[in-house]
């Protein structure tokens, strides 16, 4: 009974593809570490999430394979003053349940986004009112001028009002309510090139190519399966055999087997992820030093030894097997922004690191402990034994407290008082704009404009919070230049944070495939295609 | 009888309630479960509320009470990361354990009786140096290397089996299966020889060291001189009187085995239970990482009292003393 009814599900689906696109069945299996945390397009404000989601759902804008912003939903828009952006959207869309895209579900989805259950409020915030002015044109209004908002709303997905209403999903699922709002939580229709078929969250999630969609893009894929595989041996082991098509992330360990495999290639490249070291700038005396009484952290001296005792090149070499790109800037090349002449990073000089640390008053050098990941970046832990051990040459002894993320996050953020000396944090702004970085990483630390919230080690200059200022709000791109020129020229002199690296990203693929890696690490569907 | 059960049903709950709360005061060394659950950009009067709302922030005893109140009646709450009942989530996947935990529990008796059986009655024989020396490799290697290893071996080098996953299931009302796929099947050897590989191991060696000892008593040596034939000797007489405390170990590893099945689940990648209490701990997901502990804490109650009652059924005097127990 179950045989047959396979059998027929499978040769409608296959009579549905050939009649739509008069295409073969192409299917590519995939995994990655974890599974997306729910289908509901405002639920998590995380990478690999909306990553996923971004094959089903779109937004105003979007990102292109190169993650440039470019037009989504939007086909244009036009600053027609300070706090008014004018979006002309595009005609012709389909939500995957056949319902057309128009000013109402923008309108909607905005409102979605400022739910209970949301978490994408800072995004949802950056606007005040949307105003309909016809069914295809929309006028956003905001506080303030907010250039930034149609690159950053590259990740507010559009739903359809409608089925929302339909399916109870009108608020952001939230963890609170018990049954209310589960729907979106597993279901999707979006107007993105791809749809859900089926999902069973951790196990397995089945997609197929969607046959109206608006766009004319590069795959030949018809089906995609995409099941979570934690193990990272298993991973390995089911590329290699042949069961799936692609995998991410390989560990950098694993890069040779794959080579000397045949069929399957380790495809490698930078992220966007700055990994960069924070210290405690702000307290009087460390929590975790032998110094007491004072913070040698806050002296100049101290921090620019710390700097010039990394030999980024020996971590790029031994830990990073070659594939990480030593950074003196906290953002990457890929970022808006980015200012190659300022991306030299400090000098190796042990020498010129122990008289430094003479002149400042630790001929012998200090103890501090060093908070850091053991499961979130690649080799995070290894990094901090490496740099414990260029800092012992020069005297300061480190001490290495790793942990898994869930515990490490818990110790040292906001909400445990930033209860941390030194830390070892990556990075990568989710709108691929410096403005962010400089926002919740380098400007002073502000309970009431939540600026520097991820600013850990409270490194404070008040010139650098006011560029920060005018760098949101500057359109002049030369202008603005400028400005984000003379931060990252003050935060680099003053030693505000120790960036070390951009990591590589490790996706397994086999060969019959051809894929685009994005250097956020996000999977694009719309670039695969089967040799 | 009746107030041994009684006394018995007692100790139980007392058990679960101290599991509960060891595996509650646990909960707050594995980190904080709101940055799991928000993205970076979320600003800390969010986190903040989110808190709240939770009742993280509550004292305690009262975020202890309150789960006890809603367990008894089998509430557990929503889970952080999934949002949706707890008991959703492990009803639906609960199947995939319980068909991997059973499959490896009847490989392990029926390969695990008949090899102990056999060594101990071909005791010098090659075979059965053989099967003891492989024990050893049974009882001293890692789950989780006998998996990876299997996974290269007929995985990947030879490509005969699966290396991850279910293959295809077939739904009947809310029980998935694959015992009705071909795929499915081919899924389910590796998995289920690597949970069954420990216990085999355990039985075989037991079931040899008893059999050992029964066969040196009188009344087999009585047996023997009636003329009675090997096989009824060994069967008819041996392995019947060798089987009493075999069951009982039997019992009380199939508890084992269900909870052993999360490191066998994490390297397969098999979607079932041990799978689910693995990712919540890595995201701190709380609710379901209380439902599951306490999930097999009643079971492995259960099984015990099960198997007190069972003993106290075969040999009335054990009540009397208060049924204290074997093995």
């Amino acid at each position: 009974m179950s045989m047959i009814k396979k059998i027929l599900t499978t040769s409608v689906m296959t009579g549905m593809i050939l009649g739509a696109g008069a295409v073969s069945a192409n299917t590519l299996k995939f995994a990655f570490q974890g599974d997306a945390q729910s289908f509901d397009p405002h639920g998590l404000n995380e990478t690999f999430t909306l990553g996923f989601l971004s094959n089903v759902y779109e937004g105003l804008t979007m990102l292109d394979k190169d993650i440039k912003v470019v037009p989504g939903l939007a086909t244009s828009w036009e600053v027609t003053s300070p706090t008014t952006i004018v979006f002309k959207l595009r005609p012709g869309v389909k939500f995957h349940n056949g319902n057309s895209f128009n000013a109402d579900d923008v309108i909607f989805s905005w409102q979605r986004t400022l739910s209970e259950g949301s978490d994408q409020k800072v995004r949802g915030m950056m606007v005040k009112e949307i105003k309909k002015i016809d069914d295809l044109t929309i006028e956003v209004h905001t506080d303030g001028p907010q250039p930034l908002m149609p690159s950053e709303w590259a990740w507010i997905f559009m739903m359809d009002k409608e089925w929302a209403e339909e399916h109870g999903a009108v608020n952001a699922a939230n963890v609170k309510e018990k049954n209310a709002n589960g729907y979106s939580l597993n279901h999707a229709n979006g107007t993105g090139p791809f749809e859900v078929v089926s999902r069973q969250p951790d196990v397995k999630t089945v997609f197929k190519r969607s046959a109206n969609h608006w766009n004319k893009i590069n795959t030949n894929i018809t089906d995609i399966i995409f099941t979570p595989v934690k193990q990272a041996a298993t991973r390995t082991a089911a590329l290699i055999s042949g069961e799936l098509d692609m995998v991410y992330p390989i560990p950098v360990q694993d890069w040779k087997r794959l080579d000397s495999e045949e069929g399957v290639s380790a495809i490698r490249g930078p992220e966007a992820r700055t990994i960069f070291l924070g210290m405690d700038q702000s307290r009087d005396e460390l929590l975790y030093s032998n110094i007491k009484g004072k913070n040698p952290l806050k002296d100049i001296r101290v921090r620019k030894a710390m700097a010039h005792a990394l030999h980024l090149e020996l971590i790029k070499k031994k830990i990073m097997r070659g594939a990480s790109t030593p950074t003196g800037l906290m953002i990457a090349p890929q970022v808006n922004g980015f200012n190659s002449e300022y991306n030299t990073p400090y000098k190796y000089d042990p020498a010129m690191s122990k008289k430094l640390l003479a002149e400042a008053g630790y001929p012998d050098g200090f103890e501090i402990t060093i908070d850091c990941p053991n499961n979130r970046y690649v080799n995070d832990e290894k990094i901090c034994q490496a740099v414990a051990s260029m800092m012992a040459k020069v005297g300061i002894k480190m001490k290495v407290l790793a942990q898994p993320k869930s515990k490490y996050f818990g110790k040292i953020l906001a909400q445990n008082n930033y209860d941390t000396s030194m830390y070892l944090l990556g990075w990568t702004p989710g709108s691929m704009d410096v403005h962010n970085v400089l926002l919740g990483l380098i400007s002073c630390q502000n309970k009431e404009t939540k600026a520097g919230l991820f600013n850990l080690g409270n490194y404070c200059n008040k010139r650098v919070d006011e560029l920060q200022k005018l760098v949101g709000v500057e359109t002049d791109p030369v202008k603005r230049q400028a400005y984000i020129d003379e931060a990252m020229k003050i935060v680099k002199d003053e030693v505000g944070y120790l960036p070390l690296h951009q990591q590589p990203l490790s996706w397994g693929v086999n060969d019959k495939f051809q894929i685009n890696q994005r250097a956020d690490n996000v999977f694009d569907f719309r670039y695969v295609v089967k040799k | 009888m009746f107030s041994f059960l009684i006394n018995r049903l007692l100790q139980s709950i007392v058990v679960l309630i101290a599991v509960a709360l060891i595996a509650f005061s646990l909960f707050k060394f594995v980190g904080d479960p709101i940055n799991n659950m928000v993205g970076q950009d979320t600003t800390l009067q969010e986190r903040e509320e989110l808190r709240e709302r939770l009742g993280l922030n509550d004292p305690f005893h009262l975020q202890f009470y309150h789960f006890i109140k809603n367990a008894v009646v089998g509430d557990f709450g929503i889970s952080y990361r999934h949002k949706v009942p707890v008991s959703d989530l492990i009803a639906e996947r609960a199947p995939a354990t319980l068909e991997l935990s059973i499959i490896s529990a009847l490989l392990s008796v029926f390969i695990g009786i008949p090899m102990g059986v056999y060594t101990a009655i071909h005791r010098r024989g090659f075979i059965s140096r053989s099967f003891m020396s492989l024990s050893l490799v049974g009882i001293s290697l890692p789950t989780f290397l006998i998996g990876i290893l299997f996974i290269f071996l007929f995985g990947v080098i030879l490509r005969w089996l699966p290396t991850f996953g279910r293959g295809e299931v077939v739904s009947i009302g809310w029980w998935t299966t694959g015992l009705l796929t071909w795929s499915g099947i081919k899924s389910l050897i590796l998995p289920s020889i690597t949970l069954a590989l420990f216990q085999m191991t355990l039985i075989m060696r037991l079931v040899r060291t008893e059999m050992l000892e029964v066969l040196c008593t009188d009344y087999i040596k009585f047996a023997r001189a009636r003329g009675l034939s090997e096989q009824a000797i060994n069967f008819g007489h041996a392995l019947k009187n060798t089987l009493i405390p075999v069951i009982t170990i039997i019992g009380l590893q199939l508890g084992l085995v269900m909870a052993f099945a999360i490191i066998t689940e994490t390297v397969f990648q098999w979607p079932g239970m041990g799978m689910l209490f693995i990712q919540s701990i890595e995201e701190v997901d709380v609710p379901v990482m209380a439902a599951y502990l306490m999930m097999i804490s009643v079971i492995f109650v259960s099984i015990n009292l099960l198997v007190d009652i069972l003993y106290a059924y075969i040999d009335p005097r054990l009540t009397i003393d208060g049924g204290s127990k074997h093995g």
